[in-house]
């Protein structure tokens, strides 16, 4: 890539970005009633979501493959473990990424 | 803009400085190991100023230019921004021109700070919700930078350091799974996702699942509503 197609691509993405923030207040300007059918949306879709996000993360892990996505699921298991004990976000997501850093490198590597 | 102000947003801020600069680093780290200088990653941490997106990114800088695609992942990693906006809309009114910004800086966690934190007697809501604002997109800036000159002056293996983006999500997810008693739509996200990649493949399958995700939800409205308004309202933000 060039570093003008660097550029572009960063700039799209920085303005479809902005987009997704900007558009529930460029459809419902602020004197207008925002319909029941898209507070439900609203209320339900985040959750739905990050589901979603999760998943997408693991996309291009194979199960049928050695290490057979272990290093995956034993650093998500210890992520959920160490954040439902401790709740502190500084210990999930930096333990989780050294221990996943850890697994691939050393133990699978 | 006073000091008064500066002084009340800023313990609001202090989780979120931890977790960017992490990430932000992580992210700088990765961006560096593809040969990108700190101009580079100062650059996309002020414009882009999306977590996850700017994972995504760092292969989209590496590979064939494809703006279609870009414009693509961006809606479908980001659309959930969407829902972020929706519920803000009552808070930003009357904000003039700070509303600008502050709608632009609405990440994820900017988002769940100015769900909950209030500003204290004497101090104007809306200068309060920028400085936290303001804030964040610091932290994330400054990660970033320091990531990169790091990776860029200390030569490391920095391969799974993309693990960041998915503990994030986890523990997103887990804040989420806490908040509420339905756990309906998070599952209808993981198991509609994984059928898609399953049957979808790698490519498509992200757009099959926000369309079933979208479709389950939109048929599962009677339900949860019928199965007594108390399950549906316990369903909150995070």
């Amino acid at each position: 890539m060039t570093t003008i197609q660097v550029l572009l691509t960063i700039m799209i993405m920085a303005a479809v970005t902005l987009l997704t923030r900007a558009f529930p207040f460029l459809v419902f300007p602020e004197n207008k009633k925002t319909p029941e059918f898209v507070l439900y949306l609203g209320k339900v879709l985040p959750f739905a979501i990050i589901g979603m996000l999760v998943i997408y993360c693991f996309k291009s892990v194979s199960l049928f493959q050695a290490p057979f996505a272990l290093p995956e699921l034993i650093a998500a298991v210890f992520v959920i473990a160490i954040h439902k004990w401790k709740h502190n976000l500084l210990l999930s997501i930096g333990g989780g990424t050294v221990l996943y850093m850890f697994l691939v490198q050393v133990v699978f590597g | 803009m006073n000091k008064k102000t500066i002084k009340a947003a800023f313990p609001h801020t202090l989780p979120v400085f931890m977790g960017y600069l992490f990430l932000g680093i992580a992210f700088g780290v990765l961006l560096a190991s593809k040969g990108f200088h700190v101009g580079w990653a100062i650059l996309m941490s002020v414009t882009i100023y999306a977590g996850s997106m700017q994972f995504v990114a760092v292969s989209y800088v590496v590979a064939p230019f494809q703006p279609l695609s870009v414009v693509l992942i961006t809606l479908m990693v980001n659309a959930r921004h969407i829902f972020y906006g929706l519920s803000m809309l009552e808070k930003f009114k009357g904000c003039g021109k700070l509303k600008y910004y502050m709608i632009f800086g609405l990440t994820d966690e900017t988002y769940s700070l100015l769900c909950s934190a209030e500003p204290p007697e004497g101090v104007e809501r809306k200068w309060f919700m920028f400085w936290i604002t303001l804030f964040d997109h610091c932290y994330w800036i400054l990660g970033g930078a320091i990531g990169c000159l790091a990776g860029t002056l200390i030569r490391f293996d920095s391969t799974g350091i993309d693990f960041a983006m998915t503990a994030l999500f986890i523990v997103i997810m887990v804040e989420q799974w806490e908040s509420t008693t339905n756990h309906l739509p998070v599952l209808i996200g993981i198991g509609s996702t994984i059928l898609c990649r399953v049957f979808a493949g790698e490519q498509w399958f992200i757009i099959a699942s926000m369309a079933v995700i979208l479709l389950s939800l939109i048929l599962l409205r009677p339900f949860f509503e019928r199965k007594g308004k108390k399950v549906f309202e316990e369903v909150q933000q995070p």
